[in-house]
């Protein structure tokens, strides 16, 4: 395969960037949803 | 899910409302009546209620996501194994299975902005604030991502991993608007002035999506004209045209169950910081 280093770093930062916003945004929604659950014991968030 | 209903109930029957300034409503309320008439956008406020929208999306993000990534993964795979090298660029042309979706994106999560941006000035759309405050994020990341990926690309196809080309240089200020959005959204004590900012930048900045589309037109670029148009059959090789779309549609469900996610995290974020606030008050009472 010609130019194999752009593409791998291509593929790389195409998985990377969007991976990480999406794993970031999981973890954040956890997290509020856990907190929401806490402070509001009562009633279950979804 | 009562328990998102009830409290924001007055939202969705009194659109000039913001959640902050309602939240401790009572729960019949939101069997009440509307007290004005129909208006302009009332339609849009039904999906406006925080307790419908968090419904409505922990249905619908799962399956978003996994055909998101599923597709994203067959088209990427298919690109970088199985699709035909350039002619002239060789196997540099698989860039593109990356960077097109994301230059796509890149306006389209600009445009999706400055809908939300109208949504909010308007008709004081209760989530379009939020959803606003969430896409320019993932929007800028698109755009960076753009951006490093057709650098990538142009190194080896220019001899340059950047020039002052008209596309290029209309893309870099689209991430500089993604950023200012950013900023100016947090930039006040005063969340609703810093929405309301943020919103008219948005909506000044929808004058570069024009610019970079019809740049390759206007200006003699180094960036090649559109391949894909709407209007006119593609020049595209099938064999490429297949994995990009795949790609292209598989970005765009991850890039949308994103934003749907943060947003998510946003409304249950609202609620909390308002029952702590109902906490702090009553015991200051």
């Amino acid at each position: 395969m010609t130019h194999l280093p752009y593409v791998v770093s291509a593929y790389l930062l195409g998985v990377v960037i969007p991976g990480t916003l999406g794993l970031s945004a999981l973890l954040r929604m956890r997290a509020a949803r856990r907190r929401l659950a806490a402070i509001e014991p009562r009633r279950r968030a979804r | 899910m009562a328990s998102y209903t009830a409290p924001y109930a007055a939202v969705a029957f009194n659109p000039g409302a913001r959640c902050d300034r309602v939240v401790f409503v009572d729960a019949s309320a939101a069997d009440a009546p509307p007290q004005s008439g129909p208006r302009p956008g009332r339609s849009l406020h039904r999906f406006a209620n925080p307790g419908r929208f968090l419904r409505l999306s922990g249905a619908v993000l799962p399956w978003l996501a996994a055909a998101g990534v599923a597709l994203t993964a067959v088209g990427l795979v298919w690109g970088l194994r199985f699709a035909p090298a350039d002619w002239q660029q060789g196997d540099a042309v698989r860039i593109m299975y990356v960077h097109v979706p994301a230059a796509w994106l890149a306006s389209a999560g600009y445009v999706g902005l400055a809908l939300c941006s109208v949504l909010s000035l308007v008709w004081r759309h209760p989530l379009a604030d939020l959803a606003a405050v969430e896409i320019g994020p993932v929007g800028a990341a698109f755009t960076a991502l753009c951006l490093l990926t057709g650098s990538i690309w142009g190194k080896p196809m220019w001899g340059a991993w950047w020039v002052w080309d008209a596309r290029l240089t209309s893309v870099l200020i689209l991430f500089f608007l993604y950023l200012g959005h950013i900023a100016l959204v947090r930039a006040f004590d005063d969340p609703e002035r810093g929405y309301r900012s943020g919103a008219i930048l948005a909506l000044i900045g929808v004058v570069n999506l024009p610019i970079i589309k019809f740049s390759v037109d206007w200006w003699n670029t180094l960036h090649q004209p559109a391949t894909i148009s709407f209007t006119g059959a593609p020049t595209m090789y099938l064999g490429m045209l297949w994995p990009l779309l795949l790609a292209a549609v598989g970005y765009t469900l991850v890039f949308a169950a994103i934003v749907v996610a943060r947003t998510r995290a946003a409304v249950m974020e609202r609620r909390i910081r308002a029952l702590l606030m109902a906490r702090a008050g009553e015991a200051a009472a």
